[in-house]
């Protein structure tokens, strides 16, 4: 190689051997740094707990409600099944108030609602609702837990307080009311649909009979799934151990793996039954009258069924509480929530509601009259006391309970 | 000066698109991979303590349904392909003047949005619906007979809704054939057959490539069609990692399954192509 060469080569830089070196050893150097900060990063400082909030004083309340005011909208997220067709209820509410409301039926299981929404509420944003309705079960626990609902302002709800029956009031999943009350109450049973099967279903175990394989339906959250297979082998789920839900999931597992359950649902169940998918499924009790045909027939079984409450409650970050609050509020006058139970037909939290119904019962025309008598009388809609005693309530999971029934349970409408 | 800019000008090019990977791919993906040895819950934080155990607890619960959502994706690729060949074969080479229409045909479904498609799918196949119910009154099926909430509903959904991405590449790469050489190919007394096997397929194979890549990767990792169209026994991991992440908040165990099932993926697309003959195939797609 002559001098000049050597010298354009130089020129070009990066063909020189020397450079090259210093290229791969800069590039070693960076490789270097990108491991250590990989590392760094890989090492990081975790995901922050939230827990523990759960425990407000009337100071807290105090504050929150503090100056806060009325902007006459309400945005609200329910389940299927739980309003009116035509929304009746919500039209007379904005007439009697001017309120306006916003009403999504944007929520079809706990579990996924809860994943919805966390993100957004542990980043103190806005979920899009001032209202929503959530069940007594483990998310309840871990929206409280986790802060993320607002306090409710007593003061602003004279209606509970006067009409709410005492089920509705100080429940163990929520001392005082401090975060929520009930919106509805239901049962969870069995729905059975009389054009295929042709005998009377009476229990738990007929859900287990392998002459029903492949038509059977199962809920796939994981309560209301594990409550049905404790029931089966006669545990009160509230008074279950880990080693009964264990049991439980050994009943729950052979029965999908011998192929009797067709699918674990959601919301679908409804649907699938009317259609004949499923011949029998677990069912909530409203849902069968509200949605069905009238050849899908409910049934509580005899080994007890499970009672839950659907509460309303609002998120830290309502854009509207005042205005939210309010419709909480003016949803337990009897006058108010009668026409709503009616339609839905779950276990109301206002018991005034009954002479409502049966007054209407009494002066209704003949189309409407046996459906009104049916439903005043209804032990599905107004439990006694003795159909209370059969009925069980969901067991409450403390924090570090909560992922090991969730690993018992979960999995099995995941097929593990 | 100008030398310089000239250098730097490749790197500037790469830029953008270098950052945007950088933020939005490699950082979430470290993020996720430190997550994924972490141990802890929501309510009390996750702590990173090097569990690899998540890992294991995730092959040892879920195993079988990483195999499945594979094996499921396997059936849906070669279901594509078989579909998609002929397909994009006849509009390339019978499509003449009308070629753009038939294509914009084949995509016209997926104007309409995915989870509504696969909805639809229940309607047309329930047990009593349209479909099934008359075949059954007249005997022609067994009473049991259902097609929802099975393997086949599942793998069906997942063919139709990917076959797209099959017929596109394999469209474009039997377009660039030059037709003289099928003239050619003539020419020198090959049959029909051999013309097909020995020059229009061979042209043809890194549109099938393309395609698999496409189609395999995201069939493997879908969650909507098992979760709409399965029953117990068809779930796929994308479903469970869904679930595990949003509905049990256990972001460790998810992010472990996430892993695994992007090794197993990376893992099994580096073996196709190896099979294939990757230097040949990419060379003969950058040409």
């Amino acid at each position: 190689m002559t001098a000049d060469r050597q010298a354009a080569a130089n020129r070009r830089g990066a063909s020189d051997p020397a450079l090259r070196r210093g290229l791969t050893t800069r590039r070693g150097f960076l490789g270097a740094v990108g491991a250590a900060a990989g590392a760094a990063a890989l090492a990081g400082c975790g995901i922050p707990g939230r827990g523990g909030n759960g425990i407000v004083t009337q100071a807290d309340i105090d504050e929150y409600w503090h100056g806060r005011s009325g902007k006459g909208h309400i945005n609200w997220a329910n389940w299927p099944g739980y309003m009116e067709d035509d929304r009746s209820t919500i039209k007379a509410f904005t007439k009697e108030t001017g309120i306006s409301v916003t009403y999504k039926e944007a929520i079809q299981e706990a579990a996924d609602w809860f994943g919805k929404i966390q993100a957004p509420l542990a980043a103190n944003q806005s979920i899009g609702f001032d209202l929503m309705v959530v069940t007594n079960g483990i998310q309840f626990t871990e929206l409280v837990e986790l802060g993320y609902l607002a306090p409710l302002d007593h003061h602003r709800l004279p209606n509970f307080a006067r009409y709410a029956s005492a089920k509705a009031k100080n429940r163990a999943y929520d001392r005082n009311n401090i975060f929520s009350i009930p919106y509805v109450s239901g049962i969870t049973g069995i729905a059975y649909n009389s054009k295929y099967v042709k005998e009377p279903i009476t229990s738990i175990q007929q859900l287990f009979d392998p002459k029903y394989k492949g038509r059977v339906g199962m809920m796939s959250d994981s309560q209301e799934l594990g409550n049905f297979g404790m029931l089966a082998l006669g545990i009160d789920p509230e008074k279950s151990t880990e080693d009964d839900w264990k049991r439980a999931r050994e009943v729950l597992r052979s029965q999908r793996d011998k192929g009797i359950v067709r699918k674990y649902y959601e919301q679908g169940y409804i649907d699938a039954v009317t259609k004949g998918d499923v011949w029998l499924t677990m069912a909530w009790s409203g849902d069968v009258y509200t949605l069905s045909s009238p050849d899908v027939k409910f049934v509580v079984p005899k080994e007890g069924g499970t009672i839950w409450s659907d509460c309303m409650m609002m998120p830290k970050t309502a854009a509207n509480p005042v205005d939210a609050i309010r419709l909480m509020d003016w949803l337990y006058a009897p006058q108010n929530n009668a026409p709503l139970t009616e339609y839905i037909n779950y276990v109301t939290p206002v018991p005034a509601v009954q002479d409502i119904i049966r007054k209407d019962a009494a002066e209704a025309s003949a189309k409407d009259k046996p459906d009104l008598d049916r439903l005043a009388t209804s032990p599905l809609v107004f439990p006694s006391p003795e159909e209370y005693a059969k009925l069980r309530t969901y067991r409450s999971l403390s924090n570090a309970e909560v992922p090991r029934y969730q690993k018992v349970f979960q999995t099995i409408s995941q097929g593990a | 000066m100008r030398r310089l800019r000239g250098a730097l000008a490749p790197y500037l090019m790469i830029l953008p698109g270098g950052l945007w990977m950088a933020v939005f791919f490699v950082v979430p993906l470290v993020f996720m991979f430190s997550v994924s040895l972490m141990t802890g819950n929501i309510i009390d934080g996750f702590k990173q303590t090097w569990h690899w155990q998540n890992y294991t607890d995730g092959f040892h619960t879920y195993g079988d349904k990483l195999v499945r959502s594979l094996w499921y994706g396997l059936l849906a690729t070669v279901a594509c392909i078989a579909l998609a060949y002929p397909a994009a074969y006849w509009i390339a080479f019978k499509g003449g003047r009308r070629k753009s229409t038939y294509l914009f045909l084949l995509l016209l479904p997926f104007f309409v949005s995915f989870v509504l498609r696969t909805l639809a799918w229940k309607l047309v196949l329930t047990d009593n619906g349209p479909l099934l119910g008359p075949l059954r009154n007249h005997g022609l099926l067994p009473s049991d007979f259902h097609v929802l909430d099975s393997g086949f509903a599942v793998v069906s959904g997942l063919t139709y809704n990917f076959l797209p991405f099959m017929v596109l590449p394999i469209y474009v790469a039997l377009e660039r054939i030059d037709y003289r050489v099928i003239e050619a190919s003539y020419d020198l007394y090959a049959s029909r057959t051999q013309a097909f096997l020995r020059v229009v397929l061979p042209l043809s194979l890194p549109g099938v490539f393309a395609g698999v890549i496409m189609t395999f990767v995201p069939v493997a990792s879908d969650y909507v069609n098992s979760e709409v169209l399965g029953g117990p026994n068809n779930v796929m991991i994308g479903h469970i990692i869904r679930t595990e992440y949003f509905d049990n908040s256990s972001y460790a165990l998810a992010s472990a399954l996430s892993f695994s099932l992007m090794a197993l993926l990376l893992v099994g697309i580096f073996a196709y192509a190896r099979a294939l003959g990757t230097e040949d195939v990419l060379e003969a797609a950058g040409r």
